[in-house]
């Protein structure tokens, strides 16, 4: 480089440096000193003692470990598919021309805007076994609703519920992608005869392809990390820790059993745990996904 | 000058400034005077009390500030208060003095985080003979003293008297073994049957042997369930005469009393039934609300701390009541058990002032401040002797009885071990395992055993291995 670029590139970096100090100083330092950590017995009063592999050996003995881990793979399992149907649906019915759209529009986001501590609250009176509206709404078609939130059956449920009422942030990232597919693909669709269905199936999917396959790995990262709603709602997990999921025993144990060191490692299984099922999800969608620009 | 020079400068500048702001950010949090603007010593103090209970403090310390004039308490509460200071003490920027409660004491001393005040407590003249016995042994630890109490508490049973007269029970008289109270507790129950198509409410001892055993049943009111508050799951095994260590090294989780205990506990599902007790339970409201299944007059009886008055006193000041012991197993072999804890007051490691923070501590721990802040929170006293004065002025006319639970040798202290908050999260989900007739009390303590002993053994290996550094640094500080 030339004198002059190099003096433009270190202005460039004078410009960013709060930025690039901020992230050396509380993202990159803090996730390197974490794998160190990881491989020690640390429990933040102390000097952290070099223990080699020994946390992560606990974790395979660990049956609370397993245990939350179940739950949350569970979860996300159940949550996720149907969310982003849901979301998808919710913003194709909210993409036609009806009366009143913007205010529907409105109504159904508004879920996603509650703050997590209160929406969590209100569902713990919806789902109360006794007074909860859920159960009496239940109740007219004659169904006898469970303890949702003491049954251990029913506690992972009870949070996929709650996740099914906040698609509405998803939902508006497919209304705007919807909203872009040119509509002269329609026209011409339907000129050479296409039903509703096939023009979905061939010209909406394929075109919003690329929000789809967002919302799937942002749905990945965030149902893997659930912490708020199950820690207001169930605390330390729930009957028989039903409900406890990973982020939740990873907090308990850095910050209430002073195992910071066990903390760390878990916090990098999970990390390996979603950097390969967005690999995983990345391989198995690349050849369905059309970029326009490329 | 061109343009590029003028943004070198420009960049240069915003680097400057910013570093500037992280360092102060960081660097100079510590550098605002420990003394205040006249010129005395300034004890940073933090507690975690809020409302009536911080106003008690407040006016202990304001009482301390005025006394004399070198040093002055500054309170400040904060909530979750054993988590900050752990990690304001880790950064090196801990307060002078806290309030914590006596379980933080094991993890927090051995990690290094306490001052031990041994010496203080000799220049002072303070000795175990000065307390009930039971709060002065919470404060210790292998050998050395790391805190003094602020405000104790013990536990015992609350019961409401009106319940007790509608159902043809004496009311001034409570249930003295575990088996009065099951069967008190029966008399009490009311509950709504289907009989030929009609609903009738009758006691839980009317209903047939076969009404009782298909639980078809719902539960109106409730004479006792071991499941509310749901806060002692962890402690059963004391009214059965179990505990949960040896004091030494080995978890006793799964001993013949406890399984004994959870037994007992697990009956009241088998009793009741498992979706009555749930159903009913749904309606409980929050514990600090009217709506307290205790206060609301759904639950005629409780296991509660000697904190239980305030709250009806504010949420419920008709309710007819009164206290007494909690029942034992044996009251002739254990009378008069109960579980005692203290709030406790503590200098953190790299406190500025420990001896101007121990003058404090001292003060409070004088009878006539303690006195007062216990008046406040309306708890007793941890000194071996109480005015008649406060007995006298105490508005909570049973405040006797706790004390003279404190003072009994069937007073239980919170095991000292540094394992123990996941001690009692793992009871809890033995607990909740037995009551929904998950596992039998064997399997499900058995797992606790397992599980906490395995625990357990790691913090005692650590500590084995500094044990002998910490014992030396500790006697080094004396």
């Amino acid at each position: 480089m030339t004198k002059r670029e190099w003096r433009e590139f270190f202005t460039g970096l004078g410009f960013i440096s709060p930025w690039i100090i901020g992230f050396l100083a509380f993202v990159l330092y803090p996730v390197g000193a974490s794998i160190y950590y990881s491989f020690c017995d640390y429990d933040v009063l102390t000097r952290p003692v070099w223990i080699g592999t020994l946390n992560y050996q606990d974790m395979f003995t660990d049956e609370v470990f397993w245990k939350s881990l179940r739950n949350t793979l569970y979860f996300a399992a159940v949550s996720l598919p149907f969310g982003l149907v849901l979301a998808l649906l919710v913003a194709i019915l909210l993409n036609q021309k009806v009366k009143m759209r913007p205010g529907f529009r409105t109504i159904y986001f508004l879920p996603s805007l509650v703050p997590v501590v209160a929406s969590s609250m209100i569902w713990l009176w919806i789902l109360n076994g006794r007074f909860g509206l859920l159960n009496y709404a239940l109740s007219f078609i004659g169904v006898e609703g469970p303890n949702w939130l003491s049954d251990e059956n029913w506690t992972k449920p009870s949070i996929i519920l709650m996740s099914l009422w906040g698609v509405g942030g998803s939902m508006v990232i497919y209304l705007a992608a919807l909203q872009d597919v040119p509509r002269e693909l329609y026209e011409s669709a339907e000129i050479d005869g296409a039903s509703s269905w096939t023009k979905f199936r061939h010209i909406t999917v394929p075109m919003i392809s690329p929000v789809l396959y967002f919302n799937l790995i942002m749905g990945i990262i965030g149902s893997l990390q659930v912490f708020a709603q199950p820690f207001i709602m169930f605390g330390g997990g729930g009957t028989n820790r039903s409900a406890l999921f990973y982020a939740v025993y990873l907090y308990q144990n850095a910050f209430q059993y002073n195992q910071m060191g066990y903390a760390c490692a878990m916090a990098w299984v999970l990390f390996i745990i979603i950097l390969f099922l967005t690999w995983l999800a990345t391989k198995g969608t690349r050849k369905h996904i059309y970029y326009a620009g490329e | 000058m061109s343009s590029i020079t003028k943004h070198a400068q420009l960049a240069c500048l915003t680097f400057l400034v910013f570093v500037a702001a992280f360092v102060c950010g960081t660097g100079c949090v510590r550098a605002p005077s420990d003394r205040t603007e006249d010129g005395r010593i300034l004890v940073e103090y933090w507690e975690k009390w809020t409302g009536f209970e911080g106003d008690a403090m407040q006016a202990v310390v304001d009482d301390f500030n005025r006394s004399q004039d070198r040093i002055f308490v500054r309170k400040l509460t904060v909530s979750n208060i054993d988590h900050k200071m752990m990690l304001a003490t880790a950064g090196g920027n801990p307060p002078d003095l806290a309030g914590l409660w006596s379980h933080n004491i094991p993890v927090y001393a051995e990690k290094g985080a306490l001052t031990p005040l041994n010496r203080l407590l000799e220049e002072a003249g303070i000795t175990r003979d000065d307390y009930i016995p039971v709060f002065w042994d919470l404060c210790q630890l292998r050998g050395f003293m790391w805190a003094l109490p602020s405000t104790p508490a013990s536990v015992a049973l609350h019961w409401n008297k009106k319940m007790f007269r509608d159902a043809g029970l004496d009311p001034e008289r409570p249930p003295r073994t575990i088996e009065e109270l099951d069967r008190m507790g029966e008399q009490i129950t009311l509950v709504e049957v289907k009989r030929n198509g009609k609903k009738e409410r009758i006691r839980f001892t009317e209903l047939t042997d076969e009404e009782r055993a298909s639980h078809s049943f719902d539960i109106i009111t409730l004479g006792y369930t071991p499941s509310e508050p749901g806060w002692w799951n962890a402690v059963w095994g004391y009214w059965f005469g179990g505990r949960l260590w040896d004091e030494d090294r080995k978890i006793t989780a799964n001993s013949p009393e406890n399984i004994e205990a959870f037994t007992w506990f697990q009956g009241y599902t088998k009793k009741y039934g498992l979706n009555n007790l749930r159903k009913f339970g749904a309606a409980f409201g929050n514990f600090a609300s009217p709506q307290n299944p205790f206060l609301a007059g759904q639950v005629a009886m409780v296991m509660q701390g000697v904190w239980m008055y305030n709250f009806i006193d504010k949420y419920a000041p008709e309710l007819e009541w009164a206290v007494a012991p909690f029942p034992s197993r044996d009251p002739e072999k254990w009378p008069n058990v109960t579980m005692v804890e203290c709030d406790v007051l503590v200098i953190p490691r790299g406190s500025r002032h420990e001896r101007e923070a121990f003058e404090f501590i001292k003060y409070v721990n004088t009878q006539p401040a303690m006195e007062k802040l216990n008046l406040g929170q309306r708890k007793f006293s941890a000194l071996a002797t109480t005015s008649d004065d406060f007995i006298r002025s105490h508005p909570n006319r049973y405040i006797e009885t706790f004390l003279a639970l404190a003072r009994s040798p069937n007073a239980i202290p919170v095991p000292r071990i540094s394992v123990y908050n996941e001690y009692v999260d793992e009871m809890s989900v033995a607990a909740d395992r037995i009551f929904n007739l998950l596992a039998t009390p064997e399997v499900a303590l058995g797992d606790v055993q397992a599980r906490m002993q395995w625990k357990f053994d790691r913090v005692l290996r650590r500590w084995d291995l500094i044990k002998d550094d910490r014992l030396k640094e500790w006697s080094a500080e004396q």
